[in-house]
């Protein structure tokens, strides 16, 4: 595995080759560029500093053995101690009580509306919850409005009161509304509020105070600064929540952030957000994150995601298809439509060590998915079960009946054969990792398909 | 007559005082350690660097303005704190992008050939739409003409929520409801402002992060659409950056740049303890100069950006 700290560590030890130790010299310019990766993740100065120096103290002394070179070394150690302030469990939510009620807090735009509804979205899917969502964002124009047809597209009700301008109230209101309908979760949304609005901070304690709820959640964009400490730690000190959640992680943010949060408050990030549609949330991994954070990428997660999406029976068939020597074109296409499914292949990807980079240049968008349908859905049946009959004047029908051309066609054809002889090659879940790597058109992807 | 003058100097001495102390710390400590000299001492520099990082100016950035400032210590010498905050509000506003001047409190538009149109921009929830609440409130102030186009046909709600600005503001907004063509949006916005002889143009888009190529490719197809009907539409293209963003802000405006050239930046939310610092190195790297601020949210809560205001802040 490679990454650009680690690179930048293996130069800064260079001269430390043949040294049995790290010692207090050759370790000052690692730890320079350890605070530096930190605070370019916008991890909170004081925070990375006082990291470096518990790094530095770990560090002292260790053997440096020949099999592991001293950038290898300091980098485990590194994400070793990262990972541990991140906290070392998956933490659950507490949703037992009828109803369970979770309450979200914020910063203005953080996503605390999104992530209301994804959550509800989440309790109801996997936990089996009746949810009821409550909006109490009576500042924001169309906040109401926003809550409301979130919940119609997941299916989940949604209490709101346009007369009553007093959150406290609204709250209040819908905890009996889910009582007497039988509902046994609320989440309850409210307006973003900037911790130094003594009068907006009153208002969310009191929210608290009344609504007693199971869950206090403090909603972070992972974009967040320097910034990240003060207001954590202003709405903990009002509010003494229970867990955070980090949005907006679909992005390119290192997410620095979490680490300052979890330093200054002690609190467990318990979800993190992961794109706009009502999916994409995702438990949180303090490992994984300790990744981001040094510039590593995510792999584990990709291969969690994509096991995710990937359907036990189809995939048994499939197994069978491929010993047989029978994949086809229909399974290409179902292969292709559960690639979709898990969200933007190039984001996917981006979680891959060292790939980032490489990808930026790189586009794979749902344009590239459409016309590779385009070209199959104008094969006739015949030609998707038996693609070896698929010759010149046939590949003139397809490319003009899909309004491709037909070097287009070839190169589907190509990567159609190089799928199947790869997915024979590899076992079941890998041979989706294959597939991936064929649209990419991406060299190796490391730590894949073993 | 003389008894007035020196007793306006004592008090005026007074305020410089109050004010020295609400600056307190850094700059006092600062200035201690270096008057007269001509080298930084270390710990002065450790403590610039705490300032500047923590205020999200970023390590680079942050190592730029104290060379700038070593190198004029080196060459004229410190006299006092007021000599140093000159220094450091130089160093730092020279890497702030001044294509253009701001001097006054008013950003005035340009004269263009029909409407002025300026598409906004920016990753999710930073302050778009408020924003663009806030500027035609502005605008229309100034006896302007204005029409929103409610290009966001995406996020839950926006439409109403830009709607409800409109009502606000008193400025029509041209919609085609949610889930309609963002791009076709846009074009019949330009198109009947032009029509009906308006003077400003302010497109929403919805909130994208800047990683997602299709949504970045449909940021730009919204831009071009409008040239059809206006040549050098849009005139203005503004990204929007919340002001608690941290490093990624560079990011952010790489794509958009990328995607739309952006050609202004507001900064939003400097209500709050976040200082917005990243915007300096954003506006030097990327040639943007900083046209807006947002400090809350109502409806009069945006600023023109004053440098010298900025860069005290941050030292505040
Ligand atoms: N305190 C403060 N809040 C602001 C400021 N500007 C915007 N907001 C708030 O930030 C939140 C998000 O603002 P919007 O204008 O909806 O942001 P947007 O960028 O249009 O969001 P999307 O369209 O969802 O991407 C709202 O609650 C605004 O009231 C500001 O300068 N200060
Ligand atoms: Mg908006």
């Amino acid at each position: 595995m490679f990454n650009r700290l680690q690179e930048k560590l293996e130069k800064s030890f260079q001269t430390l080759k043949g040294q049995g130790s790290i010692t207090e010299i050759n370790v000052a310019q690692t730890m320079k560029e350890i605070r530096r990766a930190l605070l370019d993740a916008d991890v909170n100065y004081k925070i990375a500093k006082e990291f470096t120096n518990t790094v530095k103290e770990k560090a002292l002394g260790a053997n440096v053995l020949t099999a592991i070179s001293p950038g290898q070394l300091l980098t485990k150690i590194t994400h070793g101690e990262l990972a541990k302030l991140m906290g070392e469990t998956v933490e659950e939510l507490d949703t037992k009580g009828n109803p369970a009620i979770i309450l979200m807090a914020g910063l203005q735009g953080s996503g605390k509306t999104t992530h209301a509804g994804k959550l509800a979205h989440f309790l109801k899917t996997k936990k089996g919850k009746t949810p009821l969502l409550v909006a109490a964002d009576v500042y924001r124009p169309a906040a109401i409005d926003q809550l409301h047809v979130l919940g119609e597209q997941i299916g989940v009700a949604v209490y709101s009161n346009r007369e009553e301008k007093d959150p406290v109230i609204i709250a209040k209101e819908g905890i009996a509304f889910a009582k007497s309908n039988g509902m046994n979760l609320v989440i309850v949304d409210t307006a973003g509020r900037l911790a130094v609005d003594e009068k907006m901070m009153t208002e969310i304690a009191a929210i608290k105070n009344t609504i007693k709820p199971n869950e206090t959640l403090f909603v972070v964009d992972a974009m967040t600064g320097q910034d990240a400490v003060n207001t954590a730690k202003e709405f903990n000190d009002r509010l003494d929540f229970d867990g955070v959640i980090l949005t907006k992680l679909d992005g390119d943010s290192r997410g620095g952030a979490a680490l300052s949060i979890r330093q200054v408050v002690d609190k467990p990030i318990k979800f993190i957000g992961t794109g706009e549609k009502m999916e994409a949330l995702d438990v949180f991994y303090p490992s994984r994150m300790a990744d981001r954070i040094l510039g590593m990428g995510d792999v584990v997660s990709l291969v969690e995601r994509v096991q995710d999406q990937f359907d036990e029976e189809e995939a048994r068939k499939l197994q069978k298809k491929i010993a047989k020597n029978q994949f086809n074109f229909d399974d290409f296409l179902t292969q292709i439509k559960q690639i979709q499914k898990m969200g933007n292949v190039k984001d996917l990807m981006g979680m891959l060590p060292g790939m980032g980079k490489a990808l930026k240049d790189v586009e794979i968008g749902d344009d590239a998915f459409k016309h590779i349908e385009a070209i199959i859905s104008s094969m006739t049946p015949k030609e998707r079960l038996k693609p070896e009959i698929i010759d010149g004047s046939r590949k003139k029908r397809i490319a003009k009946g899909s309004g491709r051309e037909v070097n287009e066609v070839n190169q589907l054809m190509k990567q159609f054969t190089d799928t199947k002889k790869m997915m024979k090659m590899m076992n079941n879940k890998s041979a989706m990792a294959g597939l991936m790597k064929q649209f990419g058109g991406m060299p190796g992807m490391p730590g894949m398909g073993k | 007559m003389a008894w007035l003058n020196i007793f306006s100097k004592d008090k005026k001495e007074k305020l410089d005082k109050g004010l020295e102390k609400s600056k307190e710390g850094f700059l006092a400590k600062m200035s201690r350690a270096v008057a007269g000299k001509d080298t930084v001492d270390e710990e002065v520099l450790d403590d610039l660097e705490e300032v500047l990082v923590t205020s999200d100016v970023g390590v680079e950035t942050t190592l730029k303005v104290i060379k700038r400032i070593e190198e004029r210590v080196a060459r004229d010498k410190y006299v006092g704190t007021s000599e140093l905050k000159r220094i450091l509000r130089e160093e730092i506003a020279a890497l702030l992008d001044d294509k253009e001047e701001n001097k006054s409190s008013k950003f005035t538009i340009p004269k263009v050939d029909g409407p002025y149109v300026i598409m906004v921009v920016g990753v999710n929830g930073v302050g778009k739409t408020t924003t663009i609440g806030k500027l035609a409130n502005q605008f229309k102030l100034q006896g302007l003409k204005v029409v929103i186009g409610a290009a966001d046909t995406f996020r839950a709600a926006a439409v109403d929520q830009i709607k409800i600005w409109g009502e606000r503001t008193g400025v029509p907004v041209i919609s085609q409801g949610m889930g309609a063509d963002p791009a076709s949006v846009a074009f019949d916005t330009v198109e009947s402002a032009r029509a009906s002889g308006a003077d400003v143009v302010i497109i929403d888009t919805a909130g994208r992060l800047h990683n997602k190529i299709n949504l970045m490719n449909e940021l730009s197809k919204i831009k071009n659409v409008m040239k059809k009907v206006l040549p050098n539409a849009p005139h203005d293209v503004m990204l929007v950056i919340d002001g608690s963003t941290g490093q990624n802000a560079f990011e952010q405006a790489k794509a958009f740049t990328e995607a739309t050239e952006v050609s202004s930046l507001a900064v939003t939310k400097l209500d709050g303890t976040a200082k917005g610092g990243v915007v300096i190195g954003v506006s030097d790297q990327f040639s943007i100069p900083v046209r807006y601020i947002g400090v809350g949210e109502g409806i009069e809560d945006l600023q023109v950006f004053n440098k010298k205001e900025f860069v005290d802040s941050l030292f505040g």
